[in-house]
């Protein structure tokens, strides 16, 4: 059989979450859900750490985690719709989410976003992707 | 006999649920978006519609990376309001039609389309946006709901081909039904965004608008527009929009368009939204 081509790859600034991606980020993401509970929720904001164990995290995912590395986070594993959970947890917004993943103030990000957003020239291939 | 008698598209942004659910529709950049949708209101509580089938995408909602189906049906009877980390949406329950849905899982599926039953989902904003969106705020939704969940999450989606070919099996199985029975069918999500890593903000009108004609005059040409395409396009989650071809599926092959409203940005993402009519259910009316 024939290795999958992921033709993906060379979209930049992005990890795309298939199926290699998922499992090893299944622990990540498997916390994330878990704040979807008003007690997890709690539980985890009292001792980050110690919530932690319960679930099956290498070192590096521990640390993304405890550190809110984002874009870390969707390398190691993370999907974008579960992060977000960690996101509503500390009371963020997508948007505020997004802005944090590009490096971007909430402020800079926003006013591009009014602008038309960021545009796909210059950001189709990790050739051409920034200067 | 049932009948489809038009389709819906729209984003489903969760900050439009926001917007609606915080009193803030009348602030202008809110205003900008909900006022594309003032006649398609209209055009709804016209219509009337007896159950409306809402293809859409759970957000690692109902689904987490446990099981991932690629098409979920929702036969129950009731839906609850899922909490998404902020609390549930203050939105009326969702009912389904679990006869309907019934008949639409075994006619599919015999019809080779191989979907999964779920008889237990709580529903989030990817189903209750556009629902807000089309009927407003009421006491109870006016109409019965099919859930018809998509994966979209975890890549591969299915084809934007497959979607259309299941929107087409789904219209087959709504016309074999019996009961006199009024239906339209949604596409949600997208137009193009990203809302995550460094390329988050990615916005391609150009391939929105493109997008929205094909939708209207020749939906063949989308279903070929491969996955990495719509990402690099349209964002990685623009990946979204295969969701509509599951509605232009079910339709005519020319329609009638009756609604076309597009507007960047609602938080990250163009908003798109189209109301086809299937000139063929509509002229029997």
């Amino acid at each position: 059989m024939q290795p999958i081509e992921k033709e993906y790859s060379d979209i930049p600034g992005t990890t795309v979450f298939d199926a290699d991606q998922s499992r090893k980020g299944y622990g990540i993401n498997m916390f994330c859900m878990s704040l979807l509970k008003e007690a997890n929720r709690k539980a985890f904001k009292a001792d980050e750490a110690g919530y932690l164990k319960a679930y099956k995290l290498t070192p590096e995912q521990t640390e993304a985690i405890l550190n809110r590395e984002w874009n870390r986070m969707l390398e190691l594993g993370g999907n974008i719709y579960f992060t977000a959970k960690l996101g509503a947890t500390d009371g963020l917004s997508f948007q505020q989410l997004a802005a944090k993943m590009t490096g971007s103030t909430q402020q800079e990000y926003a006013d591009m976003m009014l602008a038309g957003g960021r545009s796909p020239n210059g950001a189709r291939t990790k050739s051409e992707w920034k200067k | 006999m049932a009948k489809i008698v038009a389709g819906v598209a729209t984003s489903h942004v969760p900050a439009i649920g926001a917007a609606l659910d915080l009193g803030k529709t009348q602030e202008p950049y809110w205003q900008r978006v909900f006022a594309g949708y003032e006649e398609s209101k209209k055009w709804i509580a016209e219509v009337k519609p007896d159950v409306c089938i809402v293809v859409f995408n759970d957000h690692a909602t109902a689904f987490s990376v446990d099981i991932v189906p690629t098409f979920a049906l929702g036969c129950a009877a009731e839906f609850p309001i899922a909490d998404e980390g902020w609390g549930p949406r203050p939105v009326p329950m969702v009912h389904g039609h679990p006869e309907l849905a019934a008949h639409i899982a075994q006619s599919v599926i015999q019809d080779e389309f191989d979907l999964t039953v779920v008889n237990n989902m709580e529903v989030d904003h990817g189903l209750t946006v556009p629902l807000s969106l089309m009927f407003g705020q009421p006491e109870e939704w006016p109409c019965k709901v099919i859930p018809l969940a998509v994966n979209v999450v975890l890549f591969p989606p299915p084809t934007g081909n497959r979607c259309f070919n299941l929107g087409a099996a789904i219209r087959r199985a709504v016309e074999s039904y019996p009961e006199d029975l009024k239906v339209v069918i949604f596409g949600t999500g997208g137009m193009s965004h990203q809302i995550s890593g460094p390329r988050a903000g990615l916005i391609n009108s150009e391939f929105d608008n493109a997008f929205l004609d094909g939708m209207v005059n020749d939906p063949q040409k989308l279903t070929k527009i491969k996955h990495v395409e719509y990402m690099r396009e349209a964002g990685a989650e623009g990946i979204e929009m295969v969701m509509w071809l599951v509605m232009r599926g079910a339709l005519d092959e020319h329609v009638r368009e009756r609604r076309r409203f597009y507007t960047v940005p609602a938080s990250n993402t163009a908003v798109g939204h189209l109301i086809l009519e299937n000139p063929s259910a509509m002229a029997a009316e």
